[in-house]
């Protein structure tokens, strides 16, 4: 009873501290929204119209039809005709082309033979996006070997079958949903307490009957809210910004996210019992973001990163959230169909709190 | 255990790396009374206050405060104690009443008489005027007044300031005195560490701690009673090389300028300390008039703080 009491009055301390915090306060709406527009309109893997060459040696019925099928899929703008490979090589060197088809004169031969590749791929491999995309590509002359693969080549299946159009805010903003929590969530936890130490709050607190977990708690509670007003704010900016839709349960989603910011808050005090000052907890929300950003695979494939970048992706909280958000948003799924990531999220709430609570002393030494 | 003792503490130390904070230190505080601590910056007082409620752990000996060890049962103490630290604790974005009420929930200060209480305080820490003002954009007076009326709101038994009155004006500081005595009066124990004399004298009893080390203790009378010093003034017209003078006499051992006057301790083992000093000062044909003045607290601390060569002049 007392230590609910206690509890209330850390709570309401918070919110009129955070109340009166006019920065602070502003970033809770500035970030969401300015991360979003910055994101949104600024990130784009969408990989259309690349300058290309072709040099069609064979120039027969099936050499034609594949180029044709090629530049159907609007990956390829085929913007030059060369006679040679050479001469292919010397247009990717000064920049006029990024893709370049060799077509050699046996090719019909080849698409038969399925040892042997029937077309060759020059690729402007200095553009990782193009490499990627390139790979794709690949996989058309390999699954050319027979007639009804020449007629039905490979490359639809490169094409998402949740976001037929590929538009990136698809998956930019289901995965941004993670990253912006992640950012504002734990910053505001990992400076809570170093601050009230700077100010020398703490060493009052300490010296009354308040104990180390209402602290704790009490710090972290007012976020969770702030959190989740923020996760609104980026859906319906998404959705009408970005035309971003959720098709599962709204109340999974919340649920997801719910524990995804307690996850982070928890992590954001462990940061901040274990730093000195607020710079120092600056450096560890820094230290967490970048990962979060790149291993997460919010921007890149999570299949396709090497086995170690997997193994530190799984342990950051944020990979979790975003197969979540793009399970509900997109495919429509539920909480129970993905019950891992889930678990995982509270698990790490628990322990990181735990941990916070362990960490901070209610002494000085 | 019933005790007349609010604080008992032996052999108390705390070491920080090879630095002996405070070195085996013995402490009776009797309740009802204000204790002082008396000490330059770094002799260790901070430290044992805060020993004292618990916030450090002690690197050797005990220490009871309330009948209750620390920092074994230092969540037992915490209700029953109050602190004020050095630096003003309170939240600045918070106004006057906002922090009362916040530290009335804290310490679960019965709802029905928390708004009284506060009112109380506000009235008697002379703070009504200022009771929607944010406590950052107080005075240092302002501010002091708040965090002591932060720290007697829940009826404390013992009260731990820590450098209370540092930043401060003397009329404040005179102010929160007269509230200290009115709280003794009422049964508070106090424990009060400054570096002021004129505070130091104000205490019923003192200790003067150097470099971790406790020098003296008792009542201020007592102790400028037996400093095993003799105290004399000299009025000189030129005080600047009389005190040159004196201070390379043997039997002297030490010499404080006072303005024109210079505060001379002298051995009690010496005779007659006032022929020392004007056959000294006759020497070098520097004239002026001496006379034996009791002993004040400064001298005191000078006496007690004196390295061991010294004394031996």
């Amino acid at each position: 009873m007392r230590s609910l009491s206690r509890l209330m009055a850390v709570m309401r301390k918070e919110v009129r501290q955070l109340r009166r915090d006019r920065l602070t306060f502003g970033m809770i709406v500035g970030i969401p929204l300015m991360q979003l527009l910055l994101f949104g309109y600024a990130i784009n893997t969408d990989v259309r119209n690349l300058a290309t060459a072709i040099a069609d040696e064979a120039n027969t019925h099936l050499s034609r039809e594949f180029v044709a099928e090629l530049n159907a899929t609007q990956v390829t703008n085929i913007e030059y005709r060369v006679d040679t490979a050479a001469e292919l090589e010397r247009m990717m060197q000064s920049g006029k082309i990024s893709i370049g088809v060799a077509i050699p004169h046996d090719f019909d031969r080849r698409v038969a033979d399925s040892t042997r590749a029937a077309v060759h791929l020059l690729v402007d491999g200095s553009d990782p996006t193009i490499a990627g995309i390139a790979e794709k590509l690949r996989s058309m002359p390999i699954g050319f070997d027979t007639g009804a693969a020449a007629r039905n080549p490979g490359l639809i299946e490169v094409r998402p079958y949740y976001n037929p159009e590929r538009r990136t805010p698809m998956n930019i903003i289901p995965g941004l949903i993670g990253v912006i929590l992640m950012m504002t969530m734990m910053m505001f936890t990992a400076v809570a307490i170093v601050r009230e130490r700077e100010r020398g709050n703490l060493e009052l607190l300490i010296n009354t009957p308040v104990t180390s977990a209402e602290l704790m708690i009490g710090k972290v509670v007012p976020y969770i809210g702030i959190g989740l007003v923020q996760l609104a704010l980026i859906l319906v900016a998404g959705r009408l910004l970005f035309d971003v839709p959720v098709r599962g349960s709204i109340i999974d989603l919340y649920l997801a996210a719910g524990m995804f910011i307690a996850a982070n808050l928890a992590l954001g005090l462990f940061f901040s019992t274990v730093a000195k000052t607020q710079f120092q907890a600056m450096q560890m929300t820094f230290f967490l973001m970048l990962p979060s950003i790149l291993l997460s695979g919010f921007v890149f494939p999570f299949d396709g990163m090497p086995v170690i970048a997997q193994v530190l992706g799984e342990a950051l909280p944020t990979t979790h959230l975003i197969r979540l958000t793009r399970g509900i948003m997109l495919r429509e799924a539920t909480l129970g169909d993905m019950p891992g990531e889930l678990i995982f999220l509270g698990a790490f709430a628990v322990a990181a709190t735990t941990a916070a609570a362990l960490r901070f002393s209610k002494r000085l030494d | 255990m019933k005790s007349d003792l609010a604080i008992r503490a032996r052999g108390l130390s705390k070491h920080f790396g090879s630095l002996r904070a405070v070195d085996k230190l013995d402490l009776d505080v009797p309740k009802a009374s204000i204790y002082g601590f008396l000490g330059p910056n770094g002799s260790g007082k901070s430290t044992t206050i805060r020993m004292l409620c618990g916030l450090l752990t002690p690197t050797e000996g005990r220490a009871d405060v309330l009948g209750f060890a620390v920092p074994e049962h230092s969540k037992e103490l915490k209700p029953r104690i109050g602190y004020m630290t050095q630096k003003f604790s309170l939240f600045g974005d918070m106004t006057v009443v906002e922090n009362l009420e916040f530290i009335a929930e804290i310490y679960s200060f019965p709802a029905a008489h928390r708004a009284a209480r506060v009112d109380e305080l506000l009235e008697n820490y002379d703070l009504t005027e200022q009771r929607k003002q944010f406590a950052g954009t107080m005075s240092g007076g302002q501010k002091q007044r708040l965090a002591l009326a932060c720290a007697v709101l829940h009826h404390p038994e013992l009260l731990l300031l820590d450098e209370p009155t540092s930043a401060v004006d003397p009329q404040s500081r005179r102010d929160f005195w007269a509230n200290l005595f009115r709280l003794a009066e009422r049964g508070t124990t106090i424990l009060v560490s400054t570096h002021y004399m004129d505070e130091a004298e104000r205490c019923h009893r003192l200790a003067i701690l150097d470099h971790g080390v406790k020098v003296a203790d008792g009542a201020p009378n007592e102790l400028q009673q037996s400093t095993g010093m003799h105290v004399v003034e000299v009025q000189a017209d030129d005080p600047y090389h009389a005190q040159t003078a004196l201070i390379q006499l043997p039997g002297v051992a030490s010499v404080t300028q006072l303005g024109v006057r210079l505060r001379v301790l002298i051995p009690e083992s010496v005779d007659d300390p006032v022929a020392l000093v004007d056959q000294g000062l006759r020497k070098q044909k520097l004239p002026a008039k001496s006379r034996i003045v009791p002993a004040s607290l400064e001298d005191v601390f000078v006496a007690v703080t004196m390295k061991p060569e010294q004394l031996a002049a």
